[in-house]
Formats: structure tokens, sequence, C-alpha cells
């Protein structure tokens, strides 16, 4: 079914991804909406509708009310504010929901933002607040940890396609490389092979290089129909299409947990309403919370066939510069998972390649088209999301 | 991390490993579900009791510990694909990490998940243990 | 009809600690203390063990045994331990309740130091001779506990075994039972202390033998038996040597008990110890063998029962695994490990 008006980006920004000791919700927010409305050119007081992504301001800072939260502190009241949740898919839904609020023809600007304060807590908190994500009462009660369930579905996929270890480690040291030219990233440090091959086994066969970090940040898109838009930039970005779909909650009843189908139905549904294929995407950003989660998501979005992403990766065709670039901010891995922030970034980070803005190394050269992709969970939950310009 | 009614809810399932099955066309399910989601209306669910054994589908060896599970640490947990079909995630003990394979023949034991704290409650559930049947051997010899 | 038992089933944890590795931390000479006590290693418990694992474990092999009956028809279930993992809330709850027992059954949990479980065997039988249930459950379990560098951390174990008492196709009959019962403190330990105390040589004339010896003695005199009309002897087992004394005071032939003497293999395991005798003798016994067994525990008294080996035990007996079994399967610890387990490095 097609849009009812075409939306379009005006903008979007993102703070810089780390363990910011002096930034609680509202200043990670005010942050990255300020950067956002300043680069539109709008005033605040044009946003009409705003929607959050956020995982869980209330196990991570005591907070829930984080619609009414950003809304007030960037100076939006009385409009609509609405948080949604969907674990680290919360940034893509809160995305995929601005679109429709624009589409729908009720709202002309809209705000979509994402942020996560995880830092103030120990990280056997954070873990345990993450493991909301999965199944508490089936995966998490009974000793399941987020590094664990993905491990399960490395070792299994490196059992069925016969994929080496380090192929996953070739994925990390890709990704901190495009970090280290990332100002906005958590880690700028680059890794060797070996490096990541001899870190602290977190649950094997993922390693310290192979888990995204605990990261806080904030991200805001503006949102416009498509007409509205250009009168704000000459850039805008069109989206073509931004689609969730749903899988089952835990990996244990999953139809192949070495497959994110949630992916795949969103993929081809957002292909199909975009009218395009797999051959026009210039530039990927894809959920890499683990090392393993590319791969998976290079062959569910459809680009390859399953099982087939590490001679991609291993030819170090996803680098930028390469014939299939991915995560060229460093994906989670090195530019940070702020969970409910995460979605919304990685569409920070596509505006800028498709803008030609991104930083030297790691621009994409002649972007017109980039893919989002940002997963819940284990896979209860995917977004993709296609721009162009 | 748990309330008591929480423990207390799925308490018969972790016991003793009850699903259901439905009787229109044969399918398990692990955790019990009132509805066949193949079909729908038309099937007829009924709790069953799994046999408790299996294979080891996946496993993973966890270094950094869930809250209430540090002293464990490191775990092996597991998906373990029921005889009857479906899967269900678990620890895997009295086993050496070395031993661990995938297709690997486990049954069920009855073991302590975590306790709330020390003067909390206690819970218990399913972990999978390696399968076996070498015990038979000491009746075979006899026999002879 | 006779009653007697209609499933019987054991289990003991994996892990062992040698009586070396302990002496070693202590300063002690291992060769003499196992000599003395007649033990070379002990059964230790998983991290994720404890007493009503144990037995669950212990029952559903009992369970195996007696194929022939439905869950729903045992009545009465009584979990014997010193170690019962709540001071209140009873273990014979959640054995119910992971037996697919509950809920019209009646449970309590016995204490008796290590004869809490032939209490609660004394008990099943009443009811169901009495006609109140069909079939009761009882289960002896320990993970034993001693303080650190005691003469019991060599021999305080872990491990049960499990009774189901019946009149409908017994592998063994209990012809008759008999207690000796009198307030005598030689091992005790007060609600919040973590590790029990004892009276030294005080435990062994007064305490174990007089009443193992006269209880014996009455329950064959009750009987009109003696000594060489058993085939096999079970006492309960708190080093290797008291029972072979026992054995020895009241005219059985050491041979008689050896074959049940699973304390110098896994240690005392406290409520499980004579019923894991049993259990031992019931893996091997012939048809028309004869057994007496009679617990001890601390406090002090003891139960003793005649029991005759019945033809279903060949075919029952193959059900499940057998006390050797369990024996064999080991792994062992270092005494950090034991330590860490026990949670001895307290915060």
């Amino acid at each position: 079914m097609p849009n009812k008006r075409e939306v379009a980006i005006i903008s979007a920004a993102a703070t810089k991804c780390g363990e910011h000791w002096d930034k609680g919700i509202k200043d990670l927010a005010w942050e990255a909406g300020v950067k956002a409305v300043d680069e539109a050119g709008i005033s605040g007081k044009d946003i009409e509708y705003l929607v959050v992504g956020n995982m869980s301001g209330g196990m991570f800072v005591g907070q829930e009310h984080i619609g009414a939260l950003v809304a007030d502190f960037l100076g939006l009241n009385p409009i609509p504010s609405l948080r949604v949740e969907a674990a680290c898919a919360s940034g893509g839904i809160a995305f995929s929901q601005g679109c429709l609020a624009v589409a729908s023809g009720l709202y002309d600007i809209v705000a979509v933002g994402g942020v996560e304060k995880m830092t103030d807590v120990e990280p056997e908190q954070a873990t345990s607040v993450l493991s909301g994500a999965m199944d508490f009462e089936w995966e998490a009660y009974f000793g399941a940890t987020f590094p664990g369930l993905y491990a399960l579905m490395a070792k299994r996929y490196m059992y069925e396609y016969n994929v080496k270890i380090e192929t996953l480690a070739n994925v990390a040291v890709k990704n901190h490389f495009h970090g280290s030219l990332n100002p906005l990233a958590h880690f700028r440090n680059r890794i060797t092979v070996e490096e990541a091959l001899i870190s602290p086994m977190v649950a094997d066969p993922l390693r310290k290089y192979d888990c995204s970090p605990v990261s806080d940040g904030a991200a805001v898109a503006i949102l416009a129909p498509l007409e509205i838009a250009k009168k704000y930039t000459d850039t805008p970005i069109i989206v073509k299409a931004s689609v969730p779909a749903s899988d089952t909650l835990s990996l244990l009843k999953r139809r192949d947990i070495c497959t994110i189908d949630a992916t795949v139905y969103a993929a081809n549904k957002a292909f199909q309403l975009a009218h395009m294929e797999r051959k026009d995407i210039d530039a990927v950003e894809v959920h890499d919370c683990f090392t393993i989660a590319e791969l998976l998501a290079i062959e569910d979005l459809g680009f390859c066939k399953k099982g087939e992403a590490s001679k991609m990766v291993n030819e170090g065709q996803t680098y930028v510069g390469g014939k299939f670039p991915v995560n060229m901010d460093g994906g989670l891995k090195a530019s940070g998972h702020p969970v409910g922030a995460t979605g919304v970034k990685q569409i920070a980070e596509l505006v800028k390649q498709l803008r030609g803005e991104a930083e030297r190394g790691r621009q994409v050269n002649g972007a017109e088209v980039g893919l989002a992709h940002n997963v819940g969970g284990s896979g209860g939950t995917a977004v993709v999301t296609i721009l162009s310009r | 991390m748990s309330t008591t009614a929480a423990h207390w809810r799925r308490m018969k399932d972790r016991y003793r490993l009850l699903g259901s099955k439905c009787e229109t066309c044969g399918t398990t399910f692990f955790p019990a579900t009132k509805v066949c989601s193949k079909c729908r209306r038309k099937g007829k669910t009924v709790p069953i009791e799994f046999s408790g054994k299996g294979r080891i589908f996946s496993y993973t060896i966890q270094h950094a510990a869930p809250r209430m599970f540090e002293q464990h640490t490191p775990s092996i947990i597991a998906l373990v694909e029921l005889d009857e079909g479906p899967k269900v995630l678990s620890q895997i003990v009295d086993c050496e990490h070395n031993e661990l394979r995938i297709g690997m023949e486990v049954e069920a034991c009855f073991r302590k998940l975590f306790e709330q704290d020390r003067g909390g409650i206690i819970s218990y559930g399913f972990k999978f243990r390696p399968l076996d049947n070498s015990w038979t051997k000491y009746y075979e010899a006899k026999k002879e | 009809m006779k009653v007697g038992i209609v499933g019987y089933g054991v289990y003991i944890p994996r892990w062992r600690i040698r009586t070396e590795n302990i002496a070693e931390v202590w300063g002690q000479d291992a060769e003499a203390i196992k000599k003395g006590l007649g033990v070379e290693e002990k059964s230790v418990p998983s991290m994720d063990e404890d007493t009503a694992t144990i037995a669950v474990e212990a029952a559903r092999n009992a369970m195996k045994r007696a194929y022939d009956l439905k869950g729903h028809e045992i009545g009465a279930i009584y979990v014997g331990s010193e170690s019962h993992p709540y001071a209140v809330k009873p273990t014979a709850v959640t054995v119910a309740e992971a037996l697919g027992l509950t809920p019209n059954i009646t449970a309590a949990d016995t204490e008796f130091a290590c004869k809490a479980a032939t209490a609660g065997m004394q008990a099943c039988l009443g009811l169901v001779k009495g006609g109140y249930v069909k079939y009761g459950i009882t289960i002896g379990a320990d993970t034993a506990q001693s303080a650190p560098g005691d003469a019991l951390e060599y021999t305080a174990a872990a491990g049960g075994a499990a009774y189901i008492v019946g009149e409908d196709n017994i592998l063994a009959e209990i012809e008759g039972t008999c207690s000796y019962t009198q307030d005598v403190p030689d091992f005790w330990r007060r609600e919040g202390s973590l590790y029990p105390r004892h009276a030294g040589r005080f435990t062994g004339e007064p305490a174990y033998f007089e009443h193992v010896i006269k209880c014996s003695k009455n329950l064959m005199e009750k009987l009109n038996t003696c000594p060489t009309d058993y085939t096999y002897a079970v006492f309960h087992m708190p080093n290797g040597k008291f029972p072979l004394r026992a054995a020895s005071l009241l005219g059985f032939d050491v041979k008689k008990v050896l074959p049940g003497l699973v304390v110098q293999n896994i240690g005392n395991t406290y409520s499980g110890s004579s019923l894991l005798g049993l259990a031992a003798v019931l893996d091997e016994a012939k048809s028309g063998d004869r057994i007496l067994m009679t617990s001890y525990g601390s406090g002090a008294g003891s139960d003793s029962f005649s029991i005759t080996v019945k033809d279903a035990i060949e075919q029952k007996r193959m059900l499940a695994p057998p006390v050797k079994y369990y024996i064999n399967k080991k792994s062992y610890l270092s005494y950090s490990i034991y330590a860490k387990n026990k949670k001895l490095f307290r915060d």
C-alpha cells in the first residue's frame, strides 16, 4: 500500500556515543534535538508530533514517561509525544512510526528521537536490564545473557555453514577501522585480527571485540512531507520505505536460529514498497550488536544467500571503498549502541552519507540510496528503512 | 529479579518439562500454548509432559554471568532440541567443556536455578546432562 | 496382603573429594584417617544441587522401578534430612510437585538426624497397611555439613535414596519393624548454627552401638529370627568401622555387611546412609534373600526392618541405575573448589 504522502528527512543528528558521566537522559535528548533543529533550520515550535525510542529509562535510571520528558525538556509542549519500545529496535520503530504520522497527512513536521542512558548502573545490572529484551520466563530465568543467545546463533551458524572464527574478527576489525574515522564513535581505536582473536571470551565463540558496548547517546531526525522538506533543504532525503516486522520473542521458538525472519520479511516488504532492488543500495547500516549479527543481516536483507556473507566480509567488500560498504560509522560495535537511540543514529549516518557529508575515508562515493537495519533482542523485532536522495 | 508469584506461576512447567500438544496435527509446543499456531481454531491442545530426552542444537560457554548466576560462572547454556520436536533453552551440567558437541544426546535433570538472595526463595527447574545409558551394563554383566 | 517395597531409587552427586585433599589442608595424616575411619573419599554436591534436587532424582529412579503404578496413587510423601533447604517450607512439597504427585497427597518433612527417612518409611507402612493410602514414598537425602577442620569433614557427604511402599507387585516384603529411642545428646545442631557438634567418643558405645544393637536384637526377637537367617545386614554408616563392629557384636558374618558398605567410597550421606546401603543390597540380592536393616539417628534412635526379597526384584531392578553406577561415575574436586561450592568463604 503506497504512502499517502512521500515522507522526507530534513535533518538528522546524533550525539557522540560513550560514557557520558555528566549527561543524563534530558541532556542527551536536548543535545541531539538542538543539533537536528539547528541543522534543519526550523524552530522547535514548528514540530507537531514527537515519537521517541527508549528501551528502559525505568530500569536504567528509574525514569519512565520518556515521551513527556523529551517534549518537556526540548520545549515542545503541548504537542503529542510518545515513547515506543522494541528493545534495541526502539529507535527504528520510532522512526517508522514518525513516518506513518507524516504519511497519514495529519502531521507535517514530525521529530523522531532515540535516547538511552545506560552507564549509570553497574555492568551486571545493565546486562540484567538488557535481558528484558529476551523471553524473561524461558531465557533470562534459565541463565541466558545476550552474548549467550547470539553465541548460540554463531555456534550453529559456524557449524552449518562452515564459517571460521576469523570471519567474525574481520567484521570487528572493519567496524573499528570505520569508527576510527568517525568523531562521534564510542571507540576510535583500530584493532587487528590477532587482537580480536585473543581478546577475553565473553560467550564462546564471541569475544570482547565481537560484542557491542554499553553506551549513552541520543539521535533525532526531523521529518516532513517531501514538498515541505524542500522548503528547508536542497537535499531532502526521501524515505522510500520504513517497515517493521516481528518474530518470536525467544530464540528457542525460532524457525531457524541462523535467520532473523523478521529482517527477511521487513526487507522484502521494504524493497517492494520502494519499488527497488538489492543492487540499488549503495550503503548499508546494519544491526551488529554482535559480529555474527552483521553476517546474518547481510544475508537476511537479501544481499547474498544464506551462509555466503563470509565471502563478502573476508574479501574486504564491506569496507568503505569496497563493493558493498556496511556500517560506515563503525556500526554498533565501534560507534556505540545506546539501545533506544541506535535506530535513529543509523538514519543520521545514512543521511550524512547520502549528502556526501561523512568524514573522508568513510564516505561512500556517490551514495544515492541507503538502507538501515535495526533489530530488537535476538530478532523479535526488525525494522528496515530505505532512504534515497 | 522475580516476584514470588512469578516463580510459582511456571513452576510445574519448570519442574516437569510440561508443554502442550495439538491433537489435531500432532505438533508439540514448549512453552505450552492454548492455541495451536498451525491449526488455530481447528486445533485442540492438551497438556503433555516431555520425556526429557533431546539433543544439543547449539551451545555456548558464558563467561559473563547474569545476575544471581555469578557463582555458577562460567556456565554452559544450550538450545536443546527435545525428541518430541520443540527446543528449550537451559544449562548443561555434569559435562566438561571439551565434551560438548552439537548433536550430543542429553536428558533433563532437576537442579537449582538460582536463589533470590540468602533468605529468599530457591528456584528449581530443568537442566540437561549428557545422556549416559552405561548403567545398563551393570545388569548385563549379572545376567551372564 | 503383604506390604513392602514397590520401587526404590538412588542418586549420588558426581563430585568427590579425597581424604588426602582434606588432610593436606589441615595438616593431618591421611593414611591414619583412612585407616581409622574406613573412608577413601566422599561425595559432594554441585553448586546447583541440594537435598531437594537429590531427593527428586532418587525418587524419579524409584518411580522408574515402580513402573506399574500411577503417580496419583501415591498418597503420602515424607522427605527425611538434616539439610532441608528451608527451615520452614517442606522439601516434600517440592519433590511431590516435581514428581507430579500433587495435590491429593499428604506430605511432611521428617527430622531425626540420620534416621529421618526410616521414620518416614514406618509412617508409610502404617498408612498403607491401615488402608489410608495405596502407596507411600519416603526419601532420605542430605548434603551433609561439617565444620571445616572437624573430623566430620572427612565423612559428611551428599546423596539420597527413595523407597515406594505398597502392597501390589512388591519387590521385597517388609516383614516387620521396630524402634529403639532415648534422649542421648551425642550429636546435635542448634537452630541458627551452621555446623553440628558432636561428643567425640561418646557417639560410639552409649549412642550408636546402644541403639543399633538393642534395636536389631529386639526386632529379631520379635520375629523369632537370628543372624544366620539373614543373607545381608545393613547398618547406618557414619564411617566404615562402626557397621562392621555392630555386625560383629550382633553375630553377623562381616561378609553380609560388605555389599551394603557404600560409605567407603562416598562417605556418610546421613539420612541417605542406611537406605543407600539397602539399595546396594537390593541391586544384587536374589529372591528369597533376607535383609536386616537398622538405621541410626543421633539424639538418639534406631529403626530396624526385616526384609525378604521377592521375585519381582529381577525385573524391576533393571529399570533404573544401580548404586554402583553412581559410585563409579565420579570426578574429583580440589579442596578450594569444594570450599567455594560449600560457600565456606562467607562474605
